[in-house]
């Protein structure tokens, strides 16, 4: 098992070691200057020299890419254009919105996503199955920044039912940083008004950047519950006279919940790509927006180090399901 | 063993699938859904091929005398902040996805499955190499890795096509490879070897054709997921950029003004979803057809 672990921490390892590489070189190899890009067409040339310089951007390109790595050993990610300060610092402010928010999401997205595949399943065949099966597919198809958009536009702007984009309102004051994630830090400080807040700030984009989990999750939970359904244990637990709900879930649904947990994880770590969109849409403050920002400034050293933690996050996530895996199904053995 | 060399050497090797192609096709299109994707699908490729004749009115034409032109007679989709028909500029945009979409689809190919059948069929070093570095790509979210390469190679229609193409080989790498280890156990490879065909030969006439059908219908899994990264990478702004009538760029566009001239996004949003709705009908279909296990379950 700690063989197991090791080598797949290794490979992970290695993994964000590749795409380092690739993005490091290919943001080289193009011609473009990110110090012309920051200061602008009117800097002085000799300005331009000296940040250069400065930045060590004067060096053969695999110079700078050691340099670049002993950095990053150190734990120094460099320091970010556009913010002006450590990227890393950047990172530990922006990274627990997106954790929050996508949290929430696979929250909704795992009980609204077993209720609706468990209902399929049951009913599967009648209407109910087919305009569900309908209606997933339609959700997978929409773009989530659009979904996001329309939403919004509906829910907020037409309706007023949902607040608008952002956080929190903006009369109210943030509450104490103590861990980041907003929700947390209002409870700490007992602001039960920015709490309710932040809740009903969360909701829309929760349910927006969850519904592709949503639907996923539906459609494995139908279809390994359709599986276990057939299966003679289940016609024994029925012959014997338990109630059917009893016979669904403490039968059934145990045992599809493998496959279901795989996909749990999978979505989880994929979310991050999900954030990326509808943080911009609902101008979530999280480091989806912060990548995005980056890339269009041509922020090298953000671009990096949002890269290398979004990078680690989906590892670490493909990691708990590989091991969730094991524990759930002890006829799977690590070598 | 004997009487099944010149047979096996001289017909095409059969597809993996053991019913033919065209039953494949003929049987996917029985079911409702199924033939509904191919319709849509049908004719987006229809109005991407006419554009042209069909489009209303120029789709980079600007006006400012009509911008924000809510939906009429003479502009049914309205018109931008740019006074650019909507209409026009939704047809045009089924030849930028379509574009992307395949041109994607035939680069991200044309470096996975020579890459994959060469791994599979020799194994060893070189095989153990491309797994490692599908490996590599393979632990990133697929827009994440597109959105690193086009930022390194700066925001252009041609680069989005390239960071989709470079984040989506790994995955049909992997596929031709997995196909290909099957496939040169089979007798008719044996043979061919036996015959004294060289390993080109055997690579390209006897496991390439049996490696294509699997990655084409793979290929028309992703299709929806491509145009949706695609359309992502152009609404954040490192996609294809404006003024061209891409329609992740259009929802983008329109996003300040969702509040008053809602049209704006919301009708190259229902384009994308339609477009992708297609293609996963299809997707689905296909899927049914080779799972027997889910066959007349109705999924």
């Amino acid at each position: 098992m700690w063989a197991y672990l090791l080598r797949r921490a290794l490979l992970s390892a290695f993994a964000i070691f590749g795409v380092l590489v690739i993005v490091f070189f290919l943001s080289h190899i193009i011609p473009g200057d990110p110090i012309a890009a920051i200061l602008g067409p009117q800097a002085p040339n000799d300005l331009i020299e000296d940040l250069r310089r400065r930045w060590g951007l004067d060096r053969p390109v695999h110079e700078q890419f050691v340099r670049f790595l002993g950095r990053l050993a150190r734990g120094d990610f460099g320091q970010s254009i556009a913010t002006r300060r450590a990227v890393v610092q950047d990172l530990r402010e922006f990274f627990p919105a997106t954790i929050e928010l996508a949290t929430v999401a696979i929250i909704f997205g795992v009980a609204a996503g077993l209720s609706v595949g468990i209902i399929s399943a049951v009913a599967h065949g009648q209407w109910i199955d087919h305009v569900v099966r309908f209606l997933s597919l339609i959700g997978l198809s929409m773009p989530v920044f659009w979904l996001g958009l329309i939403l919004l536009f509906i829910f907020y702007y037409r309706l007023g039912i949902f607040p608008g984009p952002g956080q929190l309102d903006i009369f109210l004051p943030r509450p104490p940083t103590v861990t980041g994630l907003i929700t947390v830090d209002a409870l700490l400080a007992r602001d039960f008004v920015a709490l309710r807040n932040a809740l009903g700030h969360m909701l829309l984009p929760a349910v927006v950047l969850g519904s592709h989990a949503l639907v996923g999750i539906a459609r494995i939970t139908r279809a390994s519950m359709l599986e276990v359904l057939g299966q003679d244990y289940i016609r024994v637990a029925r012959a014997k006279g338990l109630a059917e709900r009893t016979v669904i879930v403490r039968h059934a649904l145990k045992n599809a919940l493998l496959p279901i947990i795989t996909v749990i994880g999978i979505y989880y770590g994929g979310l991050l790509e999900g954030a990326v969109l509808t943080e911009t849409v609902f101008a979530w403050p999280g480091l989806g927006r912060y990548a995005t920002s980056a890339i269009l400034s041509q922020d090298f050293a953000a671009i990096m180090g949002a890269t290398i933690l979004i990078a680690l996050v989906f590892s670490l996530a493909n990691l708990a399901v590989d091991l969730a895996y094991g524990v759930l199904n002890p006829k799977i053995r690590y070598e | 063993m004997a009487s099944s060399i010149p047979r096996s050497a001289t017909s095409k090797p059969r597809p993996a699938a053991r019913a033919g192609p065209r039953s494949l096709v003929w049987r996917s299109l029985r079911n409702p859904l199924t033939l509904a994707g191919v319709l849509i699908i049908g004719a987006l490729v229809g109005i991407a091929l006419v554009a042209s004749l069909i489009a209303p009115a120029d789709p980079t034409r600007t006006n400012l005398e009509i911008r924000f032109d809510p939906p009429t007679r003479a502009h049914p989709f309205g018109t931008d902040q740019l006074g650019r028909d909507i209409l026009s500029r939704v047809i045009y945009g089924t030849r930028v996805s379509l574009r992307i979409a395949i041109l994607t689809a035939v680069i991200a190919t044309t470096i996975g499955a020579p890459l994959g059948i060469v791994s599979g069929y020799f194994r060893g070093r070189v095989d153990d190499l491309l797994m490692r570095l599908t490996d590599m790509f393979m632990a990133f979210p697929r827009l994440i890795l597109a959105m690193a390469i086009a930022a390194a190679l700066r925001p252009s229609l041609e680069n989005v096509i390239i960071a989709i193409s470079l984040a989506a080989w790994p995955a049909y790498a992997r596929l031709a490879r997995s196909v290909t280890l099957g496939l040169r156990e089979e007798t008719f490879v044996e043979a061919a070897r036996a015959l004294g065909a060289g390993s080109m030969r055997i690579l390209s006439r006897h496991v390439l054709p049996g490696v294509l059908s699997p990655l084409v219908i793979q290929i028309s899994l992703d299709m929806g997921g491509i145009i949706l990264t695609a359309a992502g990478l152009g609404f954040i702004g490192i996609g294809a950029q404006p003024p061209t009538p891409e329609w992740g760029v259009m929802i983008a566009d329109g996003r300040n003004y969702i509040t008053q001239q809602w049209w704006v996004s919301t009708f190259p949003g229902i384009a994308i979803a339609l477009v992708v709705f297609g293609f996963n009908l299809l997707g689905d279909g296909i899927r049914d057809l080779l799972d027997p296990r889910l066959r007349g379950r109705g999924r």
